[in-house]
């Protein structure tokens, strides 16, 4: 996954705040999938609204000598239909 | 016996941070992610093992705007989905508008159904809705087995169920078959006729709960059965789903897929027809039982406030199996399994493979718990120990929505 990519938690998702995270439903696929720190939390929900990646990951507070494993279960998330590419930056 | 009741709680663990998923199980989540609901205990079928002893309709049933007040609260704690069962779900009245009702309210419904009445009409509603899985009984893959179990006809009936589901275009239907001594060596057959009808195959344990426990001694498989249905899962369980039902084959060497943990009162509990809700829908008992959701506060205050969930919820002491080398993986098995066969909840699971239940299970005077209700139609056989043989069914047959609270539940890789 590309840090300057421009993405989006799936329409089809729905999170849930739990003690160590956060669960996350797809209601298509019914994939349940755990976000075991309130960091990937932030990252997952903050897509949205940031133009980048790297800019979610910094507004969550992610320290940089983790950003390759976060960028992992990011690719994760992505493979399960999770998360999708926004279409507004889709080319970035 | 040690109960749930008599565990030290003076020194109640906190949850640990980080570590396994499992762990974090172990202290409970904020809202369950398996409520099993059964919705009536009225049944057109009489299953012998039916694990909710259903047949007769409960004068006290939720009325259709309790159901929907369930539902709202359901939605406000985000439970994405349930388990709907019963009884026979599917006769009740209302099935239908709660089944959209829910739906429309962002909680989606998995039905257990005996097939009654998944006409072909039915069958294209279902498959033009999101957000609803089938999950048809079947507990032979040939019409004798299943019948003896299930009562005439009722294979048939499902197989029609399958058939109209199918031709409406409704994708991956679910077999849901609870392992028996007699039905285990079909389960390359089942595995077919799932395959046959687009359907996945769903494997449940038989455990000692309701009418189970007057068969359980005669019809759960033996331990050479044991070790058959663990190779048959290892080699060819790869897209059936099983849940939390065999977590007690680890004992064999290898853990299987699922969830190994209990998960009563944790992220599993049972909301009864008339509104009890219990730890798991297999522990229908006065020692699970936490609260009604028609009490103030609901279900949700029962879920975040119960002593009794509150006690579930942290490590389990567990006896003689701490001792064992399988228990990272087995933890003791089932605690229902136990209870109901008048076992310790601290000891060994009555199925365990390394044979440690068995001196116990053996014992004179291994006094079986009462069932908690009853609503069979006719007279239930005696239970406790029977001879090795299997008797006819008695009385007429209906269903056993054989719920297993985390089947079709996969834990993802993190
Ligand atoms: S079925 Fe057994 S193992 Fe599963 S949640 Fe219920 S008591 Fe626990
Ligand atoms: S002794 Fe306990 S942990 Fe070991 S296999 Fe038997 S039930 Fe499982």
């Amino acid at each position: 996954m590309l840090l300057d990519g421009a993405w989006t938690m799936s329409p089809s998702v729905s999170i849930r705040p739990e003690p160590f995270g956060a669960l996350a439903y797809h209601f298509g696929t019914r994939r349940l999938t755990f976000l075991k720190s309130r960091e990937m939390v932030s990252v997952v929900t903050g897509l949205a609204a940031c133009a980048t990646v790297r800019e979610a990951l910094a507004k969550a507070g992610v320290p940089q000598t983790q950003w390759s494993v976060f960028l992992q279960a990011l690719e994760a998330l992505a493979d399960g239909g999770m998360i999708e590419r926004r279409a507004d930056l889709a080319a970035a | 016996m040690t109960t749930v009741h008599d565990r030290p709680t003076a020194s109640v663990p906190s949850r640990p941070r980080g570590g396994s998923l499992v762990q974090q199980f172990e202290y409970g989540l904020d809202a369950p992610i398996c409520l099993t609901w059964e919705l009536t205990y009225a049944c057109n079928l009489a299953c012998i093992h039916c694990l909710s002893s259903s047949g007769k309709r409960d004068p006290r049933e939720l009325s259709t705007e309790q159901c929907e007040a369930v539902i709202d609260q359901l939605q406000a704690m985000q439970v994405f989905y349930v388990n709907i069962g019963g009884g026979e779900p599917t006769i009740r009245p209302d099935f239908w508008h709660l089944l959209e009702y829910a739906v429309s309210h962002q909680v989606g419904v998995k039905f257990s159904t005996n097939g009654v009445r998944i006409t072909p009409e039915r069958a294209r509603f279902l498959a033009s809705t999101d957000y609803v899985d089938v999950q048809v009984s079947l507990d032979g893959a040939t019409a004798d087995v299943n019948d003896r179990v299930r009562g005439e006809g009722s294979f048939d009936m499902a197989i029609r169920a399958l058939e109209n589901l199918s031709a409406a275009g409704f994708a991956d239907a679910k077999i849901s078959v609870v392992v028996t001594r007699e039905n285990v060596d079909q389960l390359d057959l089942f595995k077919a006729l799932a395959d046959r009808h687009g359907a996945t195959l769903r494997l449940t344990r038989l455990r000692p709960s309701g009418r189970g426990a007057d068969v359980w001694d005669e019809l759960h498989p033996t331990a050479s059965q044991q070790r058959t249905l663990y190779e048959w899962l290892l080699r060819a369980g790869e897209n059936v789903l099983t849940g939390d039902s065999f977590f007690h084959l680890a004992g064999f060497g290898e853990s299987l897929p699922g969830l190994n943990l209990c998960g009563a009162g944790r992220v599993v509990c049972l909301i009864d027809p008339v509104g009890d809700v219990y730890a798991c829908p297999f522990a229908i008992h006065d020692q699970f039982h936490a609260g009604n959701v028609l009490s103030p506060g609901g279900f949700g205050a029962v879920w975040k406030d119960s002593e009794l969930f509150a006690d579930l919820r942290s490590p389990q002491t567990s006896g003689a199996c701490t001792k064992c080398e399988f228990f990272d993986s087995c933890r003791g098995g089932c605690m229902a399994a136990k209870f109901f066969t008048g076992l310790p909840l601290d000891g060994p699971d009555p199925e365990c493979v390394q044979g440690y239940s068995e001196p116990a299970l053996l014992q004179i005077g291994r006094t079986i718990p009462a069932a908690g209700q009853d609503h069979s139609r006719s007279a239930r056989r005696p239970t406790g120990p029977t001879p090795l043989e299997i008797a006819p069914p008695s009385g007429p047959p209906v269903h056993a929505c054989a719920e297993s609270p985390l089947a079709g539940f996969t834990v993802p890789r993190p």
